[in-house]
């Protein structure tokens, strides 16, 4: 609240002073001289600064009222003068103290790196524990191997992390250096200079030319438009595709480009802030300009950065805010670096491992130390003193320390970062998820959280450009009853409505006439004689084409004079008025008189509910509505035509109340819309047209294959209600009527607003139990207000819904709307093309951009950029869901791998005395752990599961990702085991198979080696699901390399293990002992695995049988057919069915109950909020 | 069942890569195989009969090895003879410790041991520790291998602490190891004949050539004032003092055996063998045994019963699972990738 209480005392200050000026001698700018120097070589600078004192006398005595108010001003001005800037214009020598226009995005600077970097590094709890590790190591009592075995390792990881981290920011680097480096035309020293963006200073007058992006916010002051307007596309902005209008400020009306150059003058604007709907400027031009007057300045009067300007020739503005203070700038947001769940879930689990260990440790250095006193001192061969050193206590245990140390796998962190890059490798090369339109491959700058693709569980997607393709088709219409366009879906080619139009039927003729004028659209005739229209909206421009190409084609349009050539001859007509469209009027209307018959004529044009009220009485506008219906379940956009003949007097008697209106100062708007609504009644409907507004290839199927997946979908959008809710229905976001319904949130005022939240949120808790599909709609007025206060009301409706649409919400909201579903614990993808999604993108945990028309904003700002919606599909569904299986295998087998090894030493630990000897060398350790085991499982990353044909047809099966049942406690605790048990095989196989005279330290310590590695090589094909050439390579080779290497070693003599492995491949015993390790390792192992997989199946194995069972060729067909008819009412009811998630995914659950995410989550570790576990109403609690 | 799914996969696709005229400066990834995660790849799946088929191959391959391992290691003939708490004197059982620590008593002791079996030659002499901790981390690692290797190196004693050097200087060979050198000695009576013991190539050929030096002789050994156990010949080099060379390497467990030497004769079942031994190592203060083994060897090794034995259980157990499977197939069969078993394909109405 107290941020509006400023805004609009702000307001008053703005204001106040420009009434003034209207009233008597003009105020200055109140506080000009508090916070400038005075500059004595300005001329302009002088004159206004001796003009304040003499004028801002008479100000202050125009009335006591007046007076206390502008006291108040200043007081209040004096205590907000920070917040404020002062922009000279065109004055290069005073504006030092503000940043250049130097965009930058990057994270580091050459000299800040290193110490940033490994700052970040270390603020990750693992890479802490191995520098602990690494720094004990130092310590030569209590080490039992080299220390170069942690600090190599160590330093390489580093390495690799701090080279990827510089590589990307230099990417950063590189791609603002584009943007900074772009040419622009700058005014300097009075002549317009072709100068590099980011030297854009503030107060440099900015030159433009169409279809140039706006390098900085600026303030307009003069365009190629003698109206003094120029046309903007802010689509990157806020998402809106319509053109805007922009006009200069009324102080620099009719300056020419001459002029320009040589303005001077002085802006006063508050300092950067990130509304993209509010500037509140006042600007004072020096002599010989305009004199005395304070001109105040709106956000009509800026071009903002990132919008591109369209349909002018050239603008020019003055530079008020650059750089990264510019308003997309501020609202740009620092991106946080992202942790993917699976890395959240494998700090959790490395937590936990690294509690077992300190457990592990303390218990056996206890015992150690009590083996130390009791047994050791009577040992004399050992001859510990009878007096150590005060620390001696703690040696033991520091040793066991570090001899656990591996159960914490330095390696993890290597092979996680390796095979995500080529995670994002594989994104990019991607073939199916290039775009050939615009010839753009996919591409994943991020390439750390592949993983949480395939745990997304809700999409948070923009509308335009992102759903749709931003292009407007007319489609159909229907005319006085009869439909055009529905056999062959395009109305121009319908042979019915061309012989109409041929045979001059009236009410196709003036249904025609309506679609060429009333509208906004400027025809332009290019060099080659063709006619181009410029359109501020697409709607329109869509019109005006298509009654071009039946043969009423608009020419020209010279001030109020308009031209029309209707099959060969030329009609004109006179625009009288034109009443504008609003949102809230939701229609538009021109008056124009007919220059043949000088008949006026209201032709309008407009949303069907804001157009049939207005019919004549007794009008037949059945057929009309029924159409409107029609077109509207096809997704079309419709307006509905109307038109009345208006006698002389009527016009002129409400021209005189339009002309009042219009001028207006107060509610302005709403005066206007009582006065047209006078004139717009007895209409005649003529008829509705249908435009399409394409929706990419594939949208609605991407969406209902994702939501089949369990992925819930949210729609924000800048746009209309309407057309968001239009759309909507178009590509199966929503359902219509007896399917779905649409709860509104809205209101006028706020408690309004809660009141209808109140009400949705009643509904949705009664309906939830009814297959409905139920989605709440609200506008961003109604979501500021909820948001603000209602935030835990809206937080359950956001849970309990599956479907939202969010019209008309700022940037900023939208991130909001993220962060709120991400407070709820849901992992979110934010999806958008334009610059207004940028926050949102950085905010949710994955972003997705779609380079697109609107500009590359969001595509660089995003975690992965794609050409097309519908390749979220596979994004999703085939790389996110086999990079989260991948990494759920390698991250639990490097922990399994390393705990093996470590229960080793464990166990050997118990027969050396607890103390703290290492069984293995330090070289045999550090090359188990950064080899021989890390590259078999490394070409896990070529695994697949199941085939992407089949994911595709089943997208039910990422539910396994989504909740996490692949990488969780319980299936860590089953890997746990695993180690457990094979470390007691190995261990106690070796120990007596080597015993008594063939016990030597190094050929046992290399037995239980080698069988560790044959186990992990049985252990990874066993959990292999697709074998590649790759794959056995790695995994034989691997093996193989295990022995070249240790022979190669075992020619060393000064090595530990000389001669060894010579010796040992020599022996029998070796050899079989081998493989009664692999067998009574793997045996149990294959056995459960194999009983789960065929009579506990989950439905991955059973997809993985009914791919492979039958012949791949044979099976696609005949398993489509009979899945199909299953999988129609599964589609029906997924769709219908807010609570479907019961059926589908209870079953699931049952067969190992605690194997989903968050059950565990509340029982072992304390994960999640507890107060959304007791939520009754939690959708999430499965098994409710 | 192995379905080589990748021929089909990768012809399906290659058709959307065709057909365009190659473009130039085009941004489309190349294809590869590889890129396109297609390369073929077979995918094997747990079928019944493949994994019932696993196990009654197992359990065939292991239980003819298991008996041959077995045979093998009953065909080994093994004297085992503990003698620590034999030799000592019958007014001394109380006090242990106390006749190992007095040099002054005379430590000679003669125990008789019984061929079982015929033995033939060779014949390994072990001893036999229990309880003694030769891979104590405090142990494992006093020693000094580069002052082993070469004289160059003889003041190097770094590792060797608590036994590196004495008031005259750095002790070669240093360390706890070599300073607790196994100091029994055995001699054998076979009947009436002495039988030599052969001393030579007891030890690892690769120990004597690379790990112990030609040219490093004893220095300052076993001159401190706790002597641990044997002496060495100062006039030998380090590589021939074998003896020092078989108890250097380390056991990783707290009972093993050590080669003391071979008899290079045939014993005769029922034969009786004199040994006369030197009962001087200390192992009464801390409970440990002393074991003299006289054993043949066959091509497994000594006499040893786990592999045979590990191997007929696991053997067996194949056999055991392989029939489960079966039986819970034949019984209770159930159709493979059948999607009615898919969660989402059940009714839901039932739930």
């Amino acid at each position: 609240m107290s941020y509006h209480i400023f805004q609009s005392a702000r307001a008053q200050i703005y204001s106040i002073p420009f009434y003034l000026t209207t009233l008597g001698p003009p105020l200055p700018s109140l506080s000009v001289p508090f916070s400038r120097n005075p500059r004595p070589h300005s001329p302009l600078r002088g004159s206004a600064r001796v003009r304040s004192p003499e004028t801002s006398h008479p100000a202050r005595r125009s009335s006591p009222a007046a007076a206390w108010r502008i006291c108040v001003i200043i007081e209040r001005n004096a205590s907000q003068s920070m917040m404020k800037r002062f922009v000279y214009i065109n004055d290069d020598s005073s504006q030092d103290s503000y940043c250049d226009n130097r965009i930058s995005n990057r994270k580091y600077t050459l000299l800040n790196f290193l110490p940033k970097n490994l700052w970040e590094q270390f603020s990750r709890f693992m890479n802490q524990y191995f520098l602990l590790i690494a720094c004990l190591q130092l310590w030569s009592l209590i080490t039992p191997v080299n220390p170069a075995s942690t600090w190599g390792p160590l330093i390489f990881i580093f390495a690799v992390s701090a080279t990827k981290e510089a590589w990307d920011d230099y990417n950063r680097y590189l791609s603002d250096k584009q943007a900074n480096e772009k040419e622009v035309w700058v005014v300097k020293e009075g002549i317009r200079k072709h100068i590099q963006a980011q030297d854009i200073r503030i107060g440099n007058i900015v030159w433009l030319r169409e279809n140039d992006e706006v390098p900085c916010d600026l303030v307009l002051i003069g365009t190629s438009e003698p109206q003094g307007i120029c046309y903007v596309e802010t689509a990157a902005l806020d998402g809106e595709t319509d053109l805007k209008t922009r006009v200069i400020p009324s102080a620099c009306i009719g300056l020419a480009p001459e002029q320009l150059h040589k303005i001077k003058g002085v802006i006063e604007c508050p300092n950067p802030d990130k509304d993209i709907r509010r500037f509140d400027g006042n600007m004072r031009l020096f002599p010989p300009f305009i004199d005395n007057d304070l001109c105040p300045l709106t956000i009509n009067n800026t071009l903002l950065q990132s919008c591109y300007l369209r349909n002018t020739e050239w603008a020019c503005g003055v530079a008020v805010y650059t750089g990264n203070e510019t308003k997309l700038g501020m609202s740009r947001g620092v991106p946080e670096p992202k942790l993917t769940a699976v890395d959240a879930m494998i700090d959790k689990l490395t937590g936990a491992i690294f509690l077992f260990q300190i457990v592990v440790v303390i218990v056996l250095g206890f015992s150690g130390n009590i083996w130390k006193d009791t047994e050791a001192r009577k040992q004399w061969y050992v001859k510990y003193p009878d007096e150590g050193p005060w620390y001696e206590l703690l040696v033991i245990p520091l040793r066991f320390e570090l001899l656990c140390s591996i159960m914490i796998p330095i390696s993890i962190k290597v092979s996680l970062d390796l095979v995500k890059s080529l995670y994002a490798k594989f994104i990019d090369w991607d073939e199916e998820m290039y775009d050939h339109d615009t010839d753009t491959p996919s591409h994943a700058a991020n390439t750390a959280i592949s993983e949480d693709l395939g745990q997304v569980e809700y999409i948070l997607t923009d509308k335009t450009g992102t759903l749709t393709e931003n292009r407007m088709i007319f489609r159909r219409c229907c005319i006085g009853g009869i439909f055009y366009g529905n056999e062959n879906g395009d109305a121009l080619k319908d042979a019915e409505l061309l012989n109409a139009v041929a045979k001059n039927v009236p009410d196709v003729i003036r249904f025609l006439t309506i679609m060429t004028i009333c509208n906004t659209v400027i025809p332009v005739r290019s060099n080659s004689g063709a006619i181009m229209y410029k359109a501020q909206s697409q709607d329109e421009d869509a019109l005006v084409n298509a009654a071009a190409c039946l043969h009423m084609v608009l020419i020209s349009k010279n001030g109020n004079t308009l031209e029309v050539n209707f099959n060969g001859s030329v009609i004109q007509y006179e625009i009288l008025d034109i009443l504008e469209f609003t949102s809230d009027r939701k229609r538009m209307s021109v008056v124009v008189r007919d220059c043949q018959n000088e008949k006026i004529l209201l032709l309008s044009k407009g949303a069907d509910e804001a157009i049939f009220p207005c019919a004549y009485a007794g009008q037949q506008i059945r057929t009309s509505v029924d159409a409107v219906e029609q077109y509207a379940q096809l997704g079309l956009r419709t307006l509905c035509l109307g038109w009345r003949e208006l006698k002389d007097d009527e016009y002129e008697e409400w021209s005189h109340l339009f002309k009042e209106a219009s001028t207006a100062l107060f509610d302005r708007e709403w005066k206007l819309a009582e006065v047209c609504q006078r004139l717009e009644h007895d209409l005649e409907i003529l008829g509705v047209t249908a435009i399409e507004d394409r929706l990419q290839d594939g949208v609605p199927e991407t969406i209902e294959t994702l939501r089949k997946s369990g992925i819930n979908f949210w729609m924000l959008t800048g746009d209309k209600q309407n057309t968001a809710i239009q759309i909507a229905l178009l590509c199966n976001f929503i359902s219509s009527e007896p399917k779905g319904q649409l709860l509104f949130i809205n209101g006028k005022t706020e408690d309004e607003v809660v009141r209808s939240l109140e009400r949705v949120l009643l509904t949705m808790r009664i309906t939830s139990s009814e297959p409905k599909d139920l989605a709440f709609v609200v506008d961003g007025w109604a979501l500021e207000v909820i948001l603000k206060q209602y935030r835990e009301a809206f937080t359950e409706l956001a849970i309990l819904s599956r479907t939202a649409i969010c019209c008309r919400v700022t940037p900023s909201q939208k991130a909001q709307l993220v962060e709120l579903l991400k407070s709820c614990d849901y992992r979110t993808l934010a999806i958008g093309d334009g610059g207004n999604d940028v926050r949102m993108i950085q905010q949710a945990h994955i972003g997705v951009g779609i380079s697109g028309r609107e500009g590359l904003q969001a595509a660089r700002a995003a975690d992965y950029s794609i050409g097309k919606f519908r390749f979220l599909k596979r994004l999703i569904l085939v790389h996110g869901r086999y990079s989260y299986n991948r990494t759920a295998f390698l991250s639990q087998y490097s922990f399994y791998k390393s705990l093996v090894i470590c229960f080793i030493q464990i166990l050997f630990s118990l027969f050396s005395g607890v103390s703290g000897t290492s069984l293995f060398n330090s070289v045999s350790l550090m090359a188990y752990n950064v080899f021989y085991t890390s590259t078999p499982v490394l070409t896990s990353v070529l695994d697949k599961d199941l085939t992407e044909k089949t994911v595709m047809q089943h997208p039910q099966i990422l539910f396994y990702c989504q909740a996490g049942r692949l990488l969780n406690p319980s299936t860590f605790a089953g890997w746990f085991g695993r180690s457990l048990y094979h470390a007691l095989v190995v261990f106690f196989i070796s120990v007596h198979a080597y015993a008594g005279e063939k016990c030597e330290m190094e050929e046992l310590s290399m037995v239980a080696l080698s069988g560790c590695i044959w186990l992990q090589a049985f252990v990874v094909t066993l959990e292999m699901n697709s074998f590649t050439i790759l794959q056995h390579l790695a995994i034989w080779g691997n093996f193989v390399a295990f022995y070249v290497i240790n022979c190669i070693v075992s020619t060393i003599p000064s090595a530990g293990m000389y001669a060894i492995m010579f010796r040992l491949c020599k022996q029998p015993s070796y050899w079989i002992t081998m493989v009664l390790i692999v067998a009574v390792g793997m045996g149990p192992v294959l056995a459960i695995k194999y009983f789960r997989y065929t009579y506990r199946s989950s439905a991955i194995n059973i997809l993985q049988q009914a791919e492979r069972s039958r012949g791949i060729i044979l099976s696609m067909g005949t398993l489509e057919s009979q899945l199909k008819s299953v999988e129609k009412d599964v589609a029906s009811l997924s769709i219908t069915q807010p609570k479907n998630r019961n059926p589908v995914y209870e079953p699931l659950l049952s067969d190992s109950p605690t194997a989903t995410r968050r059950s565990i989550g509340s029982s072992t570790f304390d994960f999640f909020q507890p107060s959304r576990l007791s939520a009754s109403y939690s959708r999430n609690c499965k098994n409710n | 069942m192995m379905n080589n799914s990748g021929a089909s996969a990768a012809g399906s696709s290659s058709g959307s890569g065709e057909g365009q005229a190659p473009r130039r400066n085009s941004k489309r990834p190349k294809y590869s195989r590889f890129t396109q995660q297609e390369l073929p790849a077979c995918k094997p799946i747990l079928t019944p009969r493949w994994v019932i088929s696993v196990f009654t191959l197992v359990g065939i391959i292991f239980v003819p090895i298991g008996l041959v391992s077995l045979m093998a290691s009953r065909d080994v003939v093994e004297i085992v003879d503990r003698y620590d708490s034999a030799c000592v004197p019958p007014n001394m059982t109380d006090d242990k410790v106390a006749y190992a620590q007095n040099a002054a008593i005379d430590k000679t002791c003669t125990r008789i041991l019984k061929v079982p079996k015929d033995m033939d030659q060779p014949i390994y002499v072990y001893y036999q520790l229990d309880n003694f901790y030769q891979n104590h981390r405090r142990y494992v690692k006093s020693r000094n291998d580069e002052q082993l290797m070469s004289a160059k190196k003889a003041n190097d004693s770094s590792g060797c602490d608590p036994e590196a050097t004495t008031g005259n200087g750095t002790i070669v060979p240093c360390g706890l190891i070599a300073w607790s050198l196994f100091n029994d000695t055995y001699s054998f009576i076979h009947g009436n004949k002495n039988i030599t013991v052969n001393k030579h190539n007891i030890s690892w050929k690769s120990d004597r050539d690379h790990k112990f030096g030609k040219d490093v002789y004893p220095k300052n050994f076993q001159n401190g004032a706790l002597i641990g156990g044997a002496k060495l010949d100062p006039k030998k080099s380090l590589s021939e003092q074998e003896d020092l060379i078989v108890w250097m390497r380390t056991a990783a467990l707290p009972t093993f055996r050590k080669l003391y030497g071979r008899i290079e004769v045939d014993l005769k079942a029922n034969d009786t063998i004199t040994v006369t031994l030197k009962n001087n190592y200390n192992t009464y203060s801390f409970n440990g045994k002393k074991k003299l083994v006289l054993s043949t060897t066959s091509w497994l090794g000594g006499k040893n019963d786990f592999l045979g034995i590990a191997y007929l259980t696991v053997g067996g157990l194949c056999f055991f699972l392989a029939t489960a499977f079966t039986v819970v197939y034949l019984v209770k069969p159930r159709k493979l990738g059948d999607p009615s078993y898919l969660s989402w394909n059940r009714n839901p109405q039932g739930h």
